[in-house]
């Protein structure tokens, strides 16, 4: 499905602007442009306010990136219980730092707060789905589901 | 004292939550059943007979706000559920829905029918997606047996965003936009969402609301603190033994929630601090742990109840490099809308990371001291207003450490 339909479908949806845009990442993992001009137009809102809200919360980037969103939990709580160790092994493992997409556009890594998930830290998600009690040890394996 | 009482728990475990039948065998939807042979206004008296406040953070009589909501003259109403559950260390809402979704939307029906509301929003955080089929599935099978009756409820995913858990916020985004606060008042029951009389309320508050219908206010306002009965859901975080979650009464001191319930700290190590009510909580050093979790006693010892994450720190941590990481938060989700917070919070983070990195002076503790002080009072929310609280309570009960890392 284009952009064009994803959108149409949330077009009688009051306020339903956030809701077609997790519809149109959930198959591009990015915002295009050409969406967001076209949400407004649907919304009939200015190009602007659409941008608002595109660059507003953070799950949605305006940016391309890998197909695979990898999270990583900095919230206090999985702070002190050795997140930064699981970012730099996935750094490792992926070439990529913080905030960048691998060259083969499989996979995004970004920081997120609190996911939830606190019974189990440190906590990463990829694509919303949470991985537990996460350590440098289990990343390989855990990727593989991925690749 | 010191033991569980499962309340909006009642059912975890014990149900399959995609089977509807299961909850209509303990007793389900009977409460909304009783809830419409009442007349308005005995049933909004009966709530706010029980002294049920607020779960979400800010304590308020649950009764009293419907009640203002039900005075509101409108064709529409709305009730909204508050499914943000955006407070670093908390999950509590997260359990409620993923074992018990019809308590709440039993709940929500019965504030529904209270003010006369007939369309119900969720705000389920974006971090939630698998909620969304469990809501979805059981709305579905409660529109099925027709218990809703005329009260439609619609699921609505938020994009990670902190604010947004701020009802007015909530609100703004809920209505398609960037979610900021707005200006207060009007007040969301009588202006809220598309600026009619709105409720907000948290998922754990709506899961006390049909218990309270079947066994009665004064059952429930009997349980645990007076002035804020009935039980709280803390979930505990850190250097603790049970790293999991309890449902006590709001009698409970914070001692029995970490030694008793929690197993106390981990690897045989000592207690440093703990930290309450989530990331904007105040840090409570050891005097202050025979405090009774409920609303009131935390504020008369400078913390909060929040939302019940309970953060436990043992001796070995370093406390400075914990509340810099929580400045980062707060620099990272202040909305931007108000000065005192964007400009604020970005200071306060920058002179964090300077002390935390040792190249801090006793003249920038006490410019942090000031200028937390300063956005308690002069930010327009509740994030900018509680933000610097880590930062205060850290300076006020461990000096030691700030100095420590001094030039
Ligand atoms: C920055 C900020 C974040 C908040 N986050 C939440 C939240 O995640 N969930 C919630 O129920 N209330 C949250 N609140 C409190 C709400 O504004 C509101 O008081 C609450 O939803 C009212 O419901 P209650 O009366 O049932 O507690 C937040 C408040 C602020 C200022
Ligand atoms: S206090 Fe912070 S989060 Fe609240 S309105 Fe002001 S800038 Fe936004
Ligand atoms: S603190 Fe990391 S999942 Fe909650």
């Amino acid at each position: 499905m284009e952009y064009q339909d994803i959108i149409a479908n949330y077009g009688d949806t009051p306020g339903g602007i956030i809701q077609a845009f997790h519809a149109v990442q959930k198959k591009f993992s990015y915002l295009p442009e050409d969406a967001i001009v076209e949400a407004a137009k649907v919304f009939k809102i200015p190009v602007a306010d659409a941008y608002g809200v595109a660059t507003f919360y953070s799950m949605f980037s305006i940016k391309a990136r890998g197909q695979n969103v990898i999270r990583i939990c900095e919230s206090a709580p999985c702070h002190i219980h050795g997140a930064a160790e699981v970012v730099a092994a996935l750094e490792r493992e992926l070439g990529v730092p913080m905030g960048e997409s691998t060259g083969d556009g499989l996979f995004a890594l970004e920081f997120t707060e609190c996911v939830g998930q606190c019974q189990a830290t440190p906590v990463i998600t990829i694509n919303g789905k949470p991985y537990f009690d996460v350590t440098p040890a289990k990343i390989p394996a855990i990727l593989a589901g991925y690749r | 004292m010191a033991e569980e009482m499962r309340i909006v728990l009642r059912n975890y475990g014990k149900i399959n939550p995609l089977k509807i039948d299961e909850y209509i065998n303990q007793g389900g939807y009977k409460s909304l059943e009783k809830a419409r042979s009442m007349e308005q206004k005995a049933l909004i008296e009966e709530i706010k007979k029980s002294n049920l406040r607020g779960r979400g953070g800010a304590g308020f009589n649950c009764g009293q706000k419907w009640s203002f909501a039900y005075q509101a003259m409108s064709e529409q109403k709305y009730v909204i559920c508050n499914a943000d559950e955006g407070e670093p260390g908390t999950y509590k809402d997260r359990l409620i829905m993923e074992n018990d979704p019809h308590t709440l939307l039993e709940g929500m029906a019965i504030c529904g029918y209270a003010i006369g509301a007939n369309k119900g929003y969720i705000y389920l955080r974006g971090e939630y997606p698998h909620l969304m089929d469990v809501l979805n599935t059981a709305i579905q099978q409660a529109g099925e047996k027709e218990l809703l009756k005329d009260f439609a409820i619609e699921v609505r995913s938020g994009a990670g965003a902190y604010v947004c858990g701020e009802e007015t916020a909530l609100i703004e985004s809920l209505e398609g936009k960037r979610g900021e606060p707005r200006f207060k008042p009007p007040y969301p029951p009588l202006e809220g969402l598309w600026n009619q009389p709105t409720i907000v309320n948290n998922v754990e508050t709506f899961a006390n609301v049909a218990v309270i219908l079947e066994k009665g206010a004064e059952w429930y306002a009997s349980i645990g603190a007076p002035a804020y009965p009935g039980t709280k859901v803390f979930t505990l975080t850190g250097d603790v033994n049970n790293k999991t979650f309890f449902e006590v009464p709001t009698n409970t001191t914070i001692r029995e929630l970490i030694f008793k319930l929690g197993g106390g700290i981990a690897g045989g190590k000592k207690f440093k601090a703990v930290q309450i009510g989530g990331t904007s909580g105040a840090f409570i050093p050891e005097e202050l742990l025979d405090t009774p979790v409920a609303f009131d006693a935390m504020s008369a010892v400078g913390a909060t109840l929040g939302s019940g994450a309970v953060f436990v720190l043992d001796e070995s941590r370093d406390l400075v490099d914990v509340v810099t990481r929580i400045a980062g938060f707060f620099e990272h989700e202040s909305c931007g809308k108000c000065a005192p917070c964007r400009e604020g919070t970005a200071r306060v983070c920058e002179m964090m990371n300077k002390v935390n990195a040792g190249q801090g002076s006793a003249g920038d503790v006490s410019l942090l001291e000031r200028l937390g002080r300063v956005m308690s009072y002069s930010c327009l929310c509740g994030l900018g207003q509680a933000a610097p609280a880590p930062v205060l309570t850290t300076i006020k009960h461990f000096k030691a450490d700030y100095n420590a890392k001094l030039m």
